[in-house]
């Protein structure tokens, strides 16, 4: 417990550079990239004249100077401010709070979903190597990997939502249904079944490639052998032995697809008309609203880091020699 | 018999026949709709200030014209083109400074209380007149407006106005909020600019960010008998490939603005159930226009700008890039405006031989790699059609010896890089023809200009002869005489092409079947819906 939060610690204090950084990088991506907010407002409404322009310039503050700019942000950002959106005209944490739950309920769902599904099929395909099974698994996997995720998606909800009418075509929930309770959240499962499915496949195949991988190392090792020549079952090697061995990079794995995840949520969104963070995040980059994305990006970084201080802890607890190395540094 | 007159008859018999051809049934069905039902339909923006009378834009009218109203409507078969709403009628004096409206009695506000000639004072002179994108033009020389009495507004203006730009641009520019409600506040920043309260046959109930607006009916609506639909829900599905699945999957049952991609149309059009109508939009139109930068040696050229109008084949435009859903254009003034739309102008022939004379002529010899001058063109990236278009032009220009480098950028960067820093030679836009030159046209000609406004002349094209023509007509109130100054402008336009022209097109509404009275004016998706229902 002790080193868990030695760890914690820190990692704490370790990115508070890389956060700094991230901000730097954004702001001066999103200022080389032409055009501003009230270019980009003054479009959504159909024209302005050049006084309009003018005052929403200096009630923004876009009169001012790009270091001036960065300067105030990150100071406001130093007392928790996460400032003003100019595109929604309302407070940017207020919006990423009203997004972030249904971003965290499809990347949660389909973190479980790829990581349950994908370490069962790969242990299953790596339990009997080259065996028919294995290869017909490994070529689906292959196949997955290979659709991009909007494809996916659009497929899916042509199939179980246009065709079979199975599954809702789009959006979080049945609209204004007066739903509660149970209902509701049969409800919202109904409508995050293709989305889920849509962003989890593809990770699904990620995650079964390379249990199958490291189980067909871990196969090879003395100790296996050991074990098969004790006479122990083959169910059991496969399950105590191999499996348990090849599903440690698997964590690894889940700490950094994370970050990924929450690209591909980007699409997913989109496509699927749920109000998220990655559509928000699309809205932000297009609307030029340099106080929403880098709201975004700083709250997605320190999710991602937040995931992987977790994955380091689990991976501390299963593995006993990396908790070591890293307390004892 | 006028043009407009002849137009007009057109219209009229085009839309007999239609309504023959879908038999008298549906007429007589339309006459006594059911009431009751919820109408929900497709959205793809959200705007952050949903007030009409300050954003008078179609993405704002699309959900708020339905609980804020205007002065008066867009009419097919109306006196002046016009239905009226919250007027009853209205009259300019001799002189052009003046105007007045008769409001209709017995409106009631959302809130209760009661509508009044002070709410249409107030909303033209602290609103229309400062605030609207719109209204700071045709308002600009507003000095007052009397309250005689309760239902009387008399529009003052400084500068004689004239009454057919004033009547043209009433359903845009004259969206009327509550007094009571936005006096001695900051107007911008007011809650009811998201909330909204109006006059309207749907009151404002819910907005869910990210999902959607719901609208339900008003109870003290003013048209006995209206609204017929309960609610009305707008859905936010911003996918394009979105609205035709929750269509066909009948979770939605409108889908307007070509929420439904054109390519989609055709097979869309197959489904049971699902019709697809290209009429609503006649008062709306779209224009596809090259702008020109008359900075550049080159461009400056009237022989080469028309060798370039040449060069376009407008009839594959039409048929290839919009599928055949527009026109092709002869100026500055759309068909669909036959007020003032004029057919005698100088027109360019896809002539591939004759552009190619022209720059000879002009002395842009083609070089040894067949190319004359090299050109940075950038479409707008906000229509597929736009986009197209850029690709097409880039081809049909080489085809002419002039070498296109297509700059494709996002909406922001666009409007940057063309309204403020003229960083363009040949530019794609789409701007909207909106019921009257003066409105949002005559802009993109005229000079002096400053930079950073959208949708103007950014071109650097100065022509004192056109200049002239365009501010005498903002202050000649006589009807023809001010309608005769537009044509000199259309034919001017069209001889010395400051911008070029090339189609005109209006958006697709596709509907289930079972909502009724669909696309009956020509502002229909941006009009209130009262009489729009729902066969259950």
């Amino acid at each position: 417990m002790n080193r868990a939060l030695r760890l914690i610690r820190r990692r704490a204090i370790s990115s508070i550079p890389v956060l700094l950084i991230v901000i730097v990088l954004t702001f001066l991506l999103l200022e080389s990239a032409s055009g501003d907010a009230v270019d980009a407002y003054l479009l959504s409404i159909g024209g302005g004249d050049a006084t309009v322009a003018q005052s929403l310039r200096q009630a923004y503050g876009l009169d001012q100077s790009m270091p001036a700019r960065l300067w105030l942000y990150v100071s406001s950002l130093a007392k928790l401010d996460l400032g003003w959106s100019v595109t929604f005209g309302r407070p940017v944490l207020d919006l990423i709070l009203e997004r972030l739950p249904n971003t965290l309920l499809l990347m949660g769902s389909a973190t479980a979903l790829s990581f349950g599904l994908g370490s069962a099929l790969g242990i299953l395909a790596g339990a009997k190597p080259e065996s028919l099974r294995d290869r017909a698994l490994s070529t689906v996997s292959l196949i997955l990997y290979a659709i991009p995720s909007f494809w996916l998606g659009l497929v899916l909800s042509i199939i179980f939502a246009v065709q079979l009418r199975w599954l809702p075509t789009s959006g979080i929930e049945t609209i204004a249904s007066g739903k509660t309770g149970l209902t509701r959240a049969a409800d919202i499962a109904a409508h995050l079944v293709l989305p889920v499915a849509a962003l989890a496949l593809i990770y699904m195949a990620l995650f079964l490639r390379v249990t199958r991988a490291g189980m067909a190392e871990v196969w090879r090792l003395d100790f296996v052998l050991f074990a098969r020549s004790k006479g122990l079952s083959r169910a059991r090697i496969v399950l105590r032995h191999v499996a348990r061995n090849a599903l440690l990079p698997l964590v690894t794995m889940l700490g950094l697809q994370s970050a990924a995840m929450l690209g591909g949520s980007v699409v997913i969104e989109s496509i699927f008309a749920i109000p998220g963070f990655g559509r928000l995040a699309q809205e932000a980059v297009s609307g030029r609203d340099a106080p929403l994305l880098m709201g975004i990006i700083v709250v997605s970084a320190v999710l991602v880091i937040c995931v992987n201080l977790v994955v380091d802890i689990v991976y501390a607890a299963l593995d006993p020699r990396v908790g070591a190395s890293e307390s004892g540094g | 018999m006028t043009i407009a007159d002849l137009s007009r008859r057109t219209l009229l018999q085009a839309g007999a026949a239609l309504l023959a051809s879908t038999a008298l049934p549906t007429f007589a069905r339309a006459q006594n709709a059911p009431s009751g039902g919820r109408l929900i339909v497709a959205a793809d923006s959200e705007p952050k200030n949903l007030n009409p009378a300050i954003v008078a834009s179609n993405g704002v009218f699309f959900v708020a014209s339905k609980v804020v109203e205007p002065l008066a409507e867009a009419s097919f078969e109306g006196k002046d083109g016009l239905s009226p709403r919250l007027a009853t009628s209205w009259e300019g004096s001799a002189d052009g400074k003046s105007v007045t409206f008769k409001l209709r009695e017995g409106v009631k506000w959302h809130d209760g209380k009661p509508f009044t000639s002070a709410d249409v004072a107030f909303s033209a002179l602290s609103i229309w007149k400062p605030l609207q994108n719109l209204g700071r033009l045709v308002f600009a020389n507003l000095e007052a407006v009397d309250t005689p009495d309760e239902t009387t507004a008399v529009f003052r203006f400084s500068k004689p106005t004239p009454l057919q730009l004033i009547r043209n641009a009433l359903p845009v520019v004259s969206s009327v909020v509550p007094k009571h409600v936005y006096e001695g506040t900051d107007i911008g920043a007011n809650p009811a600019n998201v909330k909204l309260v109006g006059t309207g046959p749907f009151k404002f109930t819910e907005y869910k960010p990210g999902e959607y607006y719901r609208l339900t009916r008003n109870e003290d609506y003013w048209a006995e008998g209206e609204p017929k639909l309960d609610e009305v829900i707008f859905r936010v599905l911003p996918d394009r490939a979105g609205a035709g699945a929750a269509l066909e999957a009948e979770e939605i049952q409108l889908a307007a603005f070509s929420a439904v991609p054109l390519t989609d149309l055709d097979r869309i059009s197959k489904v049971p159930g699902i019709k697809v109508i290209s009429k609503g939009y006649e008062a709306l139109t779209y224009q596809l226009v090259v702008e020109i930068n008359h900075r550049r040696k080159e461009l400056a050229d009237l022989k080469v700008r028309q060798a370039i109008a040449h060069a376009i084949d407008r009839k594959f435009v039409v048929d290839t890039i919009f599928l055949g859903y527009a026109a092709a254009s002869t100026g500055p003034v759309p068909k669909n405006a036959p007020e003032f739309y004029d057919a005698d102008v100088p027109t360019y022939d896809f002539d591939i031989a004759k552009a190619n004379a022209l720059l000879d002529e002009a002395g842009y010899k083609k070089g040894a790699n067949g190319t004359r001058f090299s050109l940075k063109l950038r479409p707008a990236p906000y229509f597929n059609e736009t986009k197209q278009f850029g690709d097409y032009l880039r081809q049909a220009l080489a085809a002419v010896g002039i070498d296109a480098q297509l700059v494709n950028a996002d909406s922001a960067a666009h409007q940057k890089a063309v309204y403020t820093d003229h960083d363009f030679d040949l530019a794609v836009a789409p701007p909207v023809f909106r019921g009257d030159p003066a409105i949002s046209t005559t802009i993109l000609v005229k000079s002096g200009t400053p930079a950073g406004v959208p949708f103007s002349n950014q071109g650097g094209y100065a022509n004192k002869e056109l200049d002239d023509i365009i501010a005498k007509a903002a202050e000649t109130v006589d009807t023809a005489a001010r309608t005769d100054l537009y044509r000199q402008f259309q034919k001017l336009v069209a001889a010395d092409l400051p911008l070029i022209n090339v189609a005109e097109w209006g958006f697709i509404t596709v509907a289930r079947d079972t909502v009724l009275n669909v696309s009956n004016n020509p502002r229909w998706a941006v009009s209130n819906w009262a009489d729009t229902a729902l066969q259950s």
